[in-house]
């Protein structure tokens, strides 16, 4: 079983915190920072897997992680799952990352963190893997997106119209009506 | 174009990330964020009824500043509202803040679980998965209450969509582990086991977690997975590697399921059908030769997934140790990745050989390798490697390769990191001891690991030191020369002085004949580390100076000097200044024979199991107890050596008397005599010695002739088991000395420890615990009378007796000592003679030739004398004699008998109401091996029972 996914970046700063087991919050920002510590000193050619932290859980569990640019990708599991199948696993969500934000960056992560979560649910559940297939997941997400898209369309528009035109000082509107210009009334609205 | 569209996101959220980006210091980035807090906190509490997409926007920013470390205690009662949107949108940022925020104990399960039912029955595909997420991520058991009879139904139905499927089966596993009770699979057993069958790649991927964790629960009612399992893996090994198209990844089909299906199998025994079993030898045969493949591509991910199944694979067959072949090929195999330019494979190499190496078919293929891991061990930059290596030279080591294995360890030991020294310490403390062939071997690798990493040697490993150098004679003398040797170093570790303070006080004699290392040197070796130590240790120092003092009557003004000084009399410390005032006051107050009787040797510590090997498996999680247990197996062939976990400092304390102890009146009085002895000698330590409370009873039984313990055992008590037959003859063992193991069974050990000074004595019995199992309704019962003992011995655990001696008068037998207690159910009943002997009150004189023959003419009559002729038991060496007629407690008289060959001993017994002077004469004839013995005293019942007792002596 996976006990937790964590991202963070160079200097230790969380990017994605994935629990799969209750940990209290508190607890868990230190388990982010000692993993950090564990994981940032030492070399890029040395191996992936090393015994976890004592906070979570200590030599019962791997940490196994992996480097990428800015990011470190740490997955915490336990016995039954094999190390180098993680080592693959962190391999597909990486590329799955890059497919769906075409070149992913620490940045997409930190500006769609709620995407992030939603490609990672397509991969593990419950702190199980649900799919390993690339292909597969991809399509899911981008199922996904079809949807925020129509509804986006359909609701979304609206919704950032109204909220548009109360920024535009409100009262203006209905007088502008008042008068009865029809000429004005439907077009103008498109623009929004 | 990207799956995920990045440009319509939310605006005020983009804003709030880069603000936080933006924030130049902690505090700016804390003001911001409680700043945006406050802003949601009332839009939440606003009047305004908030869009969906506000709220989403909100849940967004909480999710963020969660990220960051702030506690988030609102915003949960918005989610909740997310989640009977019907925008899918909103529903899923719901799902999400929920499942990373809410606990399994949460309030709002109810209102939670009113959401994901109707998700779940809305037939929506996209909308249950998102349910599913949501149960599987929290997995309370409210959730398992309220769906644990609806997902299996969802997750066999046959119109079920594959991802609904996939979801149900790790939403299923996930209630299971949280729940078992609640999950039912009875009727869906075959139909969850036949998913392994499914088309969908997908789903099997997800069913086989969800059955392998159920088949080792109940591997009986899921036992049909195993041949469907082989079918299966079968079939994707011996695809080519496009068929699987999707699931194949970097050419290799379908890594991550072959990895679970080889798992899977590893609940279960070798398949007993033939043909299964055929099927599978000829996956794991495929496994193995594609590993010796060329590689179709040069990416690593290639090489990864491959030697991902190739690994289970060679667990697998670890896991069924029955196939010599494939285990051997499995050694060869990890024996090349040994050597692999890739860090992960050597360190996942080390690790699987770890197990191989406690197969006995592939023990010795893995000790092939040794020079390999020992490389691995010197030159690996990385120290999880390094550590992978030290466990399995541990695994691997055995009698053969002991002394390789242990040298290397210690010298790795010196550059180890210190993350992995202590363990590292207690390996080597292990081996050692367990593969030790000379003693010797193992004082100096121990003193060694003391010098390299004195810091992480704990206590466990210097007690163990010191109880192996007691209680095996041949390497006493040895270990007093090595710990002189390194205490000499100029900085030594305090374990060291530690050892050396204890080993040169119990043995430092064998060494004294040297000059180099002559009492005195030896003393002032040890205390000039004195002052570097810690109150502990100099604790220990004062023992072994008190020692010095018993073993070197040279020393003893020397030593007065420094325990009456300041530093030490004086010592803030209170256990110090005791030690010193108490060492002091009895090196200048008792006599040579009570010091030496104080301060003899420390018998042989019980045989147990070494308590450092407990202290690794408590250090180590469970999966390294599995070795240490196979350990346990290989030990019962009798390679390892006892000892105690008692430390030897605490069994030192226990000679010291200090302790207050529960004691006991031995002897009970005569009515007769006058009764003087109600008062015990004022300023005693004891409790109370001589109760008067015995007089009525006892007294009636007391025979004529004057003695106080010769109570028939059915006054006492009536189920009393009669003395052992052998009771006499342990008995006699004591009669010349006055420590050493009274008894010894399988369940129990009785040690003694006494001390006598004119008619007073005072005995210690030590009742020990041989087995892991308590002793209860644990009771001793003197035929006299005592107070009792605990009435409980815990396994392993010893209790002590303290008993008060008084001799009235003189007397033949001993006291009888009962000892009842129950071991499981059974009640264990054993009576011993208690080694009381009326010698064990001589007073030692001295006298002249002309004084000792003017005595001997003065007893002359019949009954004052008594005389024995017999054959000598033991050998007739003059030490010996000396030795055992000195333990007697009478004065060995030189230059008194015309005869050199001769023996003649002058002492006093001294009873309550009487002195007994008593003269001895003991004649070998060594031709005939024969002895004369002759005992003259001022009373016959003296002369007599003294000569009983020394004739079985010689």
């Amino acid at each position: 079983m996976i006990n937790a996914i964590l991202i963070f970046n160079n200097h230790g700063k969380p990017r994605l915190i994935r629990f799969y087991q209750y940990f209290a919050e508190e607890l868990q920002q230190q388990i982010i920072r000692e993993t950090f510590h564990l994981v940032s000193k030492r070399d890029d050619n040395v191996c992936n897997f090393l015994e976890g932290g004592s906070l979570i859980g200590g030599s019962d569990y791997k940490l196994i992680y992996r480097h990428y640019a800015t990011l470190y990708f740490v997955f915490c599991v336990d016995s039954s799952e094999s190390e180098l199948g993680i080592l693959d696993l962190i391999q597909v969500f990486v590329e799955t990352l890059d497919k769906c934000f075409e070149n992913v960056c620490e940045l997409d992560l930190i500006f769609h963190m709620d995407k992030v979560h939603y490609i990672l649910q397509e991969v593990v559940m419950g702190g199980m893997v649900l799919e390993t297939n690339m292909n597969e997941i991809v399509a899911q997400v981008e199922l996904q997106t079809r949807m925020e898209k129509s509804e986006g369309g359909l609701s979304a528009a609206p919704a950032r119209a109204v909220s548009a035109v109360k920024n535009m000082n409100l009262p203006e509107m209905p007088r502008n009506i008042n008068i009865g210009d029809l000429n004005i009334k439907v077009p103008s609205l498109s623009h929004f | 174009m990207p799956a995920v569209s990045k440009g319509d996101g939310m605006r005020g959220l983009a804003v709030f990330i880069s603000d936080i980006r933006n924030c130049k210091s902690k505090e700016a980035e804390i003001k911001r964020i409680n700043k945006e807090l406050a802003n949601i906190r009332s839009k939440f509490k606003g009047d305004k009824a908030l869009d969906g997409y506000s709220k989403k926007k909100y849940v967004c920013k909480l999710l963020f500043i969660f990220l960051l470390g702030h506690d988030i205690d609102f915003g949960h009662m918005e989610a909740v509202n997310l989640l009977s949107s019907n925008k899918y949108t909103e529903k899923q940022i719901g799902y999400l803040f929920i499942s990373v925020l809410v606990n399994s104990n949460s309030e709002l399960i109810r209102l939670i679980n009113n959401a994901i039912k109707n998700d779940l029955s809305s037939r929506n595909p996209t909308f249950m998965c998102l349910a599913l997420h949501c149960i599987a991520n929290v997995g309370s058991r409210e959730m398992a209450e309220a769906f644990a009879g609806e997902i299996p139904r969802i997750l066999v139905a046959g119109d079920t969509m594959d991802s609904v499927k996939q979801s149900a089966a790790l939403c299923l596993l996930r209630l299971y582990k949280a729940s078992p009770d609640l999950v039912l699979m009875g009727e869906w057993t075959s139909r969850v086991v036949h998913l392994l069958n499914d088309q969908h790649m997908g789903v099997v991927t997800a069913a086989i977690s969800l059955i392998t964790c159920l088949s080792s629960k109940n591997p009986d009612e899921f036992k049909t997975c195993v041949s469907l399992a082989v079918s299966r893996l079968s079939r994707i090994v011996s695809s080519a590697s496009t068929d699987l198209q999707d699931y194949t990844y970097y050419f290799v089909p379908a890594p991550w399921l072959s990895c679970k299906l080889l798992r899977l199998l590893q609940c279960y025994p070798p398949p007993e059908d033939g043909a299964v079993k055929g099927r599978l030898v000829e996956c794991l045969e495929t496994i193995l030769n594609k590993a010796q493949e060329p590689p179709k591509s040069k990416k690593v991910q290639h090489s990864n997934a491959k030697n991902a199944i190739l690994f289970e694979a060679i667990s697998l067959i670890i896991h069924y140790d029955s196939e010599p072949n494939l285990l051997v090929r499995a050694c060869n195999q990890l024996g090349q990745f040994l050597q692999h330019r890739e860090t992960n494979l050597r360190y996942l190499a080390l690790e699987s050989m770890c197990t191989l190496a406690s197969s006995e078919f592939s023990h010795e293929a893995v000790k092939t390798h040794i020079e390999t891991v020992i490389n691995a061990l010197k030159t690996e930059r990385d120290v999880s490697v390094r550590q992978r290596a030290a466990d399995l030279l541990y695994a691997m080591c055995d009698r053969s390769n002991a002394k390789q294995i242990v040298s290397e360890m210690l010298s790795y030991l010196e550059t180890a990191d210190y993350s992995i020294r202590e363990e590292m310490v207690l390996k080597v403390a292990i081996l050692a001891e367990k593969y030790a062939v000379d003693y010797s071997w193992y004082v100096d690798t121990i003193l060694n690991l003391i010098r390299i990493a004195g810091d992480y040697v704990s206590e466990e490993v210097w007690y163990r030191v010191i109880q192996i150098v007691i209680n095996r004679d041949d390497v006493q003398g040895y270990a007093a020369k090595t710990v002189f040797e390194a205490l000499q170093a100029p900085a030594c570790h305090e374990n060291m002085v530690k050892v050396g303070g204890y080993i040169l006080g119990e043995f430092g004699n064998l060494i004294a004949g040297d000059p180099r290392s002559s009492p005195l040197v030896q003393f002032n070796l040890l205390h000039s580390k004195f002052h570097l130590c810690s109150v502990p240790t100099r604790a220990l120092l004062l023992s072994a100076y008190i020692k010095f003092i018993n073993l070197f009557p040279e020393t003893k003004a020397t030593i007065q000097e420094v325990l009456r000084s300041d530093s030490q009399i004086r010592n803030s410390d209170v256990e110090l200044q005791q030690r010193a005032v108490e060492y002091l006051k009895l090196s200048s107050i008792a006599s040579t024979d009570v010091l030496a009787t104080v301060l003899e040797e420390m018998p042989p510590f019980p045989e147990r199991e070494s308590s450092i090997l407990a202290k690794l498996k408590k250090k180590k999680g469970p999966g390294v107890v599995v070795v240490s247990d196979l350990e346990d197996g290989k030990r019962e062939g009798g390679e390892l050596n006892g000892g105690g976990d008692r430390g030897p400092d605490s069994a030192m304390s226990a000679s010291n008397a200090s302790t207050p102890s529960p004691s006991a009146d031995l002897l009970g009085l005569r009515s007769a005599a006058p009764v003087g002895a109600a008062a015990p000698s004022a300023g005693s330590l004891l409790v109370d010695v001589f109760s008067e409370s015995g007089a009525g009873g006892p007294a009636a039984a007391v025979n004529d002739d004057g003695f106080l313990s010769s109570v028939p055992p059915s006054a006492a008590s009536e189920d009393l088991a009669p003395p052992l037959p052998e009771a006499d003859e342990l008995l006699n063992k004591f009669v010349c000395k006055n420590n050493g193991v009274l008894f010894e069974n399988q369940l129990l050990q009785i040690g003694i420890k006494s001390e006598y000074r004119q008619n007073l004595g005072r005995m210690y019995l030590f009742y020990g615990n041989k087995t892991s199992v308590q002793f209860a309704s644990f009771s001793t019962t003197l035929n006299v009378q005592t107070k009792p003992v605990e009435p409980l011995v815990e396994g392993g655990a010893q209790v002590q007796q303290v008993l008060n001696i008084e001799c009235i008068t003189d007397f033949s037998e001993a006291p009888q000592l009962n000892i009842k207690f129950r071991y499981g159910g059974a009640l264990q009943n054993i009576t011993l003679k208690l080694p009381v002997t009326i010698n064990k009150f001589f007073q030692p004189t001295e006298m002249t030739a002309t004084d000792f023959f003017q005595r001997w003419k003065q007893l002359s009559q019949t009954q004052q004398e008594a005389q024995k002729i017999f054959k000598a038991n033991h050998g007739m060496d003059t030490e010996v004699l000396k030795a055992k007629l000195l333990g007697l407690g009478t004065a060995l008289l030189e230059n008194v008998d015309p005869n050199p060959e001769n023996y003649v001993c002058a002492g006093v017994v001294q009873t309550k109401s009487q002195q007994v002077g008593v003269l001895l004469r003991l004649e070998p004839n060594a031709q005939a091996q024969m002895y004369r013995l002759t005992l003259r005293s001022s009373k016959d019942t003296v002369s007599q029972r003294l000569c009983d007792l020394l004739a079985e002596q010689f």
